[in-house]
């Protein structure tokens, strides 16, 4: 069977990494899910339980972690978006690989400004 | 040029892990990877075992990975590859010795999806005539040539070795979009099962592998397609 650390090290090119970051990008996006799930339900114990949890999230180091989960969001939407325009339209394949620079592409010009805002909020 | 071949070996009769076989060769950077496997065989190392019959491209016989992506041994020249240049079997099929790989459950997924011509209507007078559009409706899929390139660069595949794979959906859409055969529901409901095509994750590793340049994807975005609309 093929080893987890071979997933990693065959060759692929832009679209064997836009597979890979695409699952990375929604699990990280599952798992801040489930932890707001758990600070969500903690309004059913009172507004003082409910406010500790999101003093949490104020904190410097969730502020940077808002930042990476804005980009798994912003990732995973736009290279969704490409893979459902894949499906329905297989003739764009002949590009296989401009639809994935258009991703990145894409991704740098919202989330660069985007990540500078939200830096710039946590460093006031 | 000086080449080192670094080749992963592996002898079940002899060997409880696979080790890595350094073998250092002069070449012509014109010279096919292929016939520097040759060279190690025929003078440095005769246990070496692969496979190759045509040696140009068309037999699909020596599809290896070359530097860590899958190509034929005989279609890519050392001066593209380096001076040290790694050899491994194909990943996710049972490795019998050194380069060798067992492809028969590949085969058998090839023969799951009834790669012949299928007919109900009785036989014409003459041959069954087909417009050249029709024609070039399947020309791509027409030039596979069962190497495994694409079905051993699958990730879908290296996790799931009972997903169809890529080769066998190509030999599946030959006869699909063929406008005289008939036998299109029965393939079509073989590859609209769990481990059909849906297992495609449109991550393009078997474009990039194929050494006939079949796009690959497209052809298994159109068997989708074909399964979600009945259009063909």
């Amino acid at each position: 069977m093929v080893k987890p650390h071979e997933y990693l090290t065959y060759k692929g090119r832009a679209g064997q990494w836009a597979w890979l970051l695409h699952r990375v990008t929604g699990v990280g996006v599952l798992l801040f899910l489930l932890v707001h799930i758990v600070d969500t339900a903690f309004i059913g114990w009172g507004p003082a339980l409910y406010n500790k949890a999101m003093a949490v999230y104020r904190m410097p180091i969730f502020r940077v972690g808002e930042v990476l989960l804005a980009g798994c969001v912003l990732f995973h939407a736009l290279n969704g978006v490409r893979i459902i325009l894949i499906d329905f339209w297989p003739e764009t394949t002949a590009a296989h690989r401009k639809w994935v620079y258009a991703v990145g592409v894409l991704f740098a010009v919202i989330f660069i400004p985007t990540a500078i805002v939200m830096l710039e909020w946590v460093a006031r | 040029m000086k080449v080192t071949l670094r080749i992963k070996r592996f002898n079940p009769e002899k060997d409880s892990q696979p080790w890595w076989g350094e073998y250092l060769l002069e070449a012509e950077p014109t010279d096919r990877l292929l016939d520097a496997l040759n060279h190690v065989k025929w003078y440095l190392d005769g246990t070496l075992t692969y496979r190759r019959s045509c040696a140009h491209g068309i037999c699909g016989s020596d599809a290896m990975l070359i530097n860590g992506a899958n190509a034929l041994a005989c279609k890519v020249l050392l001066k593209n590859l380096g001076s040290t240049i790694t050899v491994e079997p194909m990943r996710g099929f049972k490795v019998i010795k050194d380069l060798l790989v067992d492809m028969e459950a590949f085969f058998e997924k090839y023969r799951k999806v009834k790669p012949y011509f299928i007919t109900q209507t009785p036989e014409p007078e003459k041959e069954r005539l087909q417009s050249i559009k029709d024609r070039e409706r399947f020309e791509d899929t027409t030039k596979c040539i069962l190497c495994g390139a694409c079905t051993t660069s699958c990730p879908s595949f290296w996790a799931n070795e009972d997903y169809i794979g890529p080769a066998a959906i190509v030999n599946a859409h030959r006869f699909i979009f063929d406008s005289r055969d008939e036998g299109r529901e029965e393939r079509l409901n073989i590859l609209g099962a769990a481990d059909g095509v849906w297992r495609c994750r449109t991550i393009f590793n078997c474009v990039e592998a194929c050494p006939r340049g079949i796009n690959v994807t497209r052809a298994i975005g159109e068997v989708k397609k074909a399964l979600l609309f009945r259009r063909f």
